[in-house]
């Protein structure tokens, strides 16, 4: 044990050159480290210098300045979309938390059957957002979706045209979002829930406390880090919104469910204006880096503390 | 006490209701004729279920379109299998690789590079996309399938990397060292020790890129081109530009074929797909 690294680097000692296994374990690591250098922070710097240039259709280095994020902040589509991730993420955010955590207390109370009731709950993560997307266009259809199957019922005056609204198509994005998600909020936060000490349970029965307080006060306060979690990994997908946008409304009606992720594809893609695309793109970014870099700091601090030998 | 637990399983089975709703009004449209969807309510049942919508949304309708192709998701289905199998190889044994090397060898940087990797898998691919397409064209391979799988690659190996090297650093070092000491290199070491051990998570990594290579929709628009729409691409296509009456019983059953193969995997596979659904979920 005292000296364990002996066989493998025996070889410098005898002076006779011989292939260390650290080398190749150096070459091993070549194809990932170069996707990371260039294709993840290359790229990023290279879509950075493309938003100081008026590139419009193919990428033209004659630089502007800022010109570009100046159109971009004077542009409306922009900020109804910045707008609009504001709401969706939100109520989105929202509403995976906390359907996400009540559906993770009523199963640690403990039921028969949980495994049933936790497959049916992360069902949905299956699929992707652009079957998530196109199902619940279908649902939400004002002509023949839940809208006309509640009046048939005979409430006639029922509305839930919110689709076609424009004044409400982005509360829709919620609704089918939360649909897909609540079941992964529901698998952190029960994981959470059943790592709380079982002696907390047994006290707080001696003492009489009725099971709602004990949630609210005791576990509650206690899942926070489960919390924070959660909150980084649905921002996440709020930023990165872009599939279940074309799916289900297609930005629209008009623009009045975009987001900043399709307005970045549009532009570079579609509209031939790639400087304000990578502008939007770069604006994207930032708001990304903001969100998550606490979190990351928290997982590498935990990984140094607790991956470490 | 009673009416507790009454009252337990009456909001556990409203929710589980409310979820599988959708999901119900799909498999039940598809099963529909368009007569029945037009007269009917979304919750009813099929009066005469048949799979007439779903031979159409395979093979296409070749009486409305001109041309070779009938606007089908068999040929996007085909597509996509030859997307998925070697992306998924390809993606996981990078970050077996990646990861064994990370957490077994001890290299200056190693923590660093894992650092810069994690961040990575936040990075909103829409902010990297336009250099990726010069990229990849510039190689010769875009709008084709090798083009796919090798941006399936690239978004991919952070993810692996991590559930990888995450699981390696719990490996007893003690047991690295004797392996060391026995004289194992590099990659008899990988080989008969490492991989071994890491079958479960082997396992959780293939069905999540699975899923999420399956279930991409911006890469394989991007990069896809005319000739290699994979079928997320071709269902989103049939749901938006259909001529004349939107038949949605067409657009459900190809929603349904698009999502079977993830849903088979996942039923099929239940717990490993919560186990790593967690890990990888920053990737959305």
């Amino acid at each position: 044990m005292a000296e364990p690294a002996q066989g493998a680097l025996k070889t410098s000692h005898d002076g006779r050159w011989r292939w260390r296994p650290q080398w190749t374990a150096r070459m091993a690591l070549i194809p990932a480290m170069t996707i990371t250098i260039v294709c993840f922070y290359g790229f990023i710097i290279w879509t950075f210098v493309i938003s100081l240039t008026r590139s419009r259709l193919l990428p033209v280095y004659k630089f502007t300045g800022f010109d570009q994020y100046v159109r971009l902040f004077a542009n409306e589509r922009w900020w109804t979309a910045m707008q609009n991730i504001a709401i969706h993420g939100f109520l989105f955010i929202g509403g995976c938390i906390v359907f996400g955590y009540l559906l993770a207390i009523l199963i640690d109370r403990g039921v028969k059957a949980e495994g049933m009731f936790r497959t049916v709950f992360m069902l949905p993560l299956s699929m992707s957002f652009i079957v998530t997307g196109v199902i619940w266009q279908w649902v939400m259809n004002p002509g023949l979706g839940l809208q006309d199957a509640v009046r048939e019922l005979g409430w006639t005056t029922f509305e839930f045209n919110w689709i076609v609204r424009q004044d409400r198509s982005i509360y829709t994005l919620a609704i089918a979002g939360i649909w897909q998600q609540v079941g992964l909020c529901m698998a952190l936060f029960l994981a959470g829930l059943r790592n709380v000490d079982p002696n907390i349970w047994k006290a707080s029965r001696v003492d009489g406390i009725p099971v709602w307080r004990v949630y609210l006060h005791v576990i509650t306060p206690m899942m926070r880090t489960v919390f924070f979690t959660v909150f980084i990994l649905m921002s996440a997908i709020v930023m990165k919104a872009y599939d279940l946008v074309v799916a289900l409304t297609g930005g629209g009606p008009g623009f009045s469910s975009d987001l900043p992720a399709k307005f970045v594809v549009d532009h570079i893609l579609n509209r031939q204006e790639l400087g304000l695309g990578a502008a939007g793109a770069f604006v994207l970014l930032c708001t990304v880096i903001a969100v998550i870099s606490p979190y990351i700091h928290f997982e590498l601090r935990k990984a140094r503390d607790g991956g470490g030998h | 006490m009673r009416y507790n637990r009454l009252a337990l399983y009456a909001m556990l089975g409203i929710a589980a209701l409310m979820i599988l709703a959708p999901v119900f009004i799909m498999v039940s449209t598809s099963l529909k004729s368009m007569d029945e969807i037009r007269d009917g309510s979304i919750f009813a049942l099929p009066a005469e279920p048949n799979f007439d919508a779903w031979g159409e949304a395979w093979f296409g309708d070749c009486t409305q379109t001109v041309g070779e192709d009938c606007g089908g998701l068999s040929s996007s289905f085909l597509t996509s299998v030859k997307i998925v199998i070697p992306a998924l190889f390809l993606s996981v044994g990078l970050g077996a690789v990646t990861g064994y090397a990370l957490a077994a060898w001890k290299m200056r940087g190693a923590n660093l590079m894992f650092a810069a990797l994690l961040v990575g898998m936040f990075i909103p691919p829409q902010v990297t996309l336009y250099p990726l397409i010069i990229m990849v064209r510039e190689l010769g391979i875009f709008g084709s399938i090798p083009g796919l799988v090798l941006v399936h690659v690239i978004w991919g190996v952070a993810f692996t990397t991590m559930m990888f090297r995450n699981f390696f650093k719990t490996v007893p070092q003690d047991l690295l060292k004797a392996a060391r000491i026995d004289g194992a290199g590099f990659w008899p070491l990988f080989w008969h020790v490492m991989l071994p051990l890491s079958l479960p998570i082997l396992g959780v990594a293939m069905i999540l890129q699975f899923t999420y290579i399956w279930n991409d929709f911006l890469l394989g628009l991007t990069f896809g081109g005319r000739s290699g729409q994979p079928m997320t691409v071709a269902l989103n296509n049939l749901v938006g530009s259909q001529f004349g009456e939107k038949e949605y019983n067409v657009d459900m059953a190809a929603t349904m074929l698009t999502a079977l193969p993830t849903l088979a995997v996942y039923l099929l596979s239940g717990r490993l797909f919560v186990r790593g659904i967690a890990a990888g979920a920053v990737k959305g």
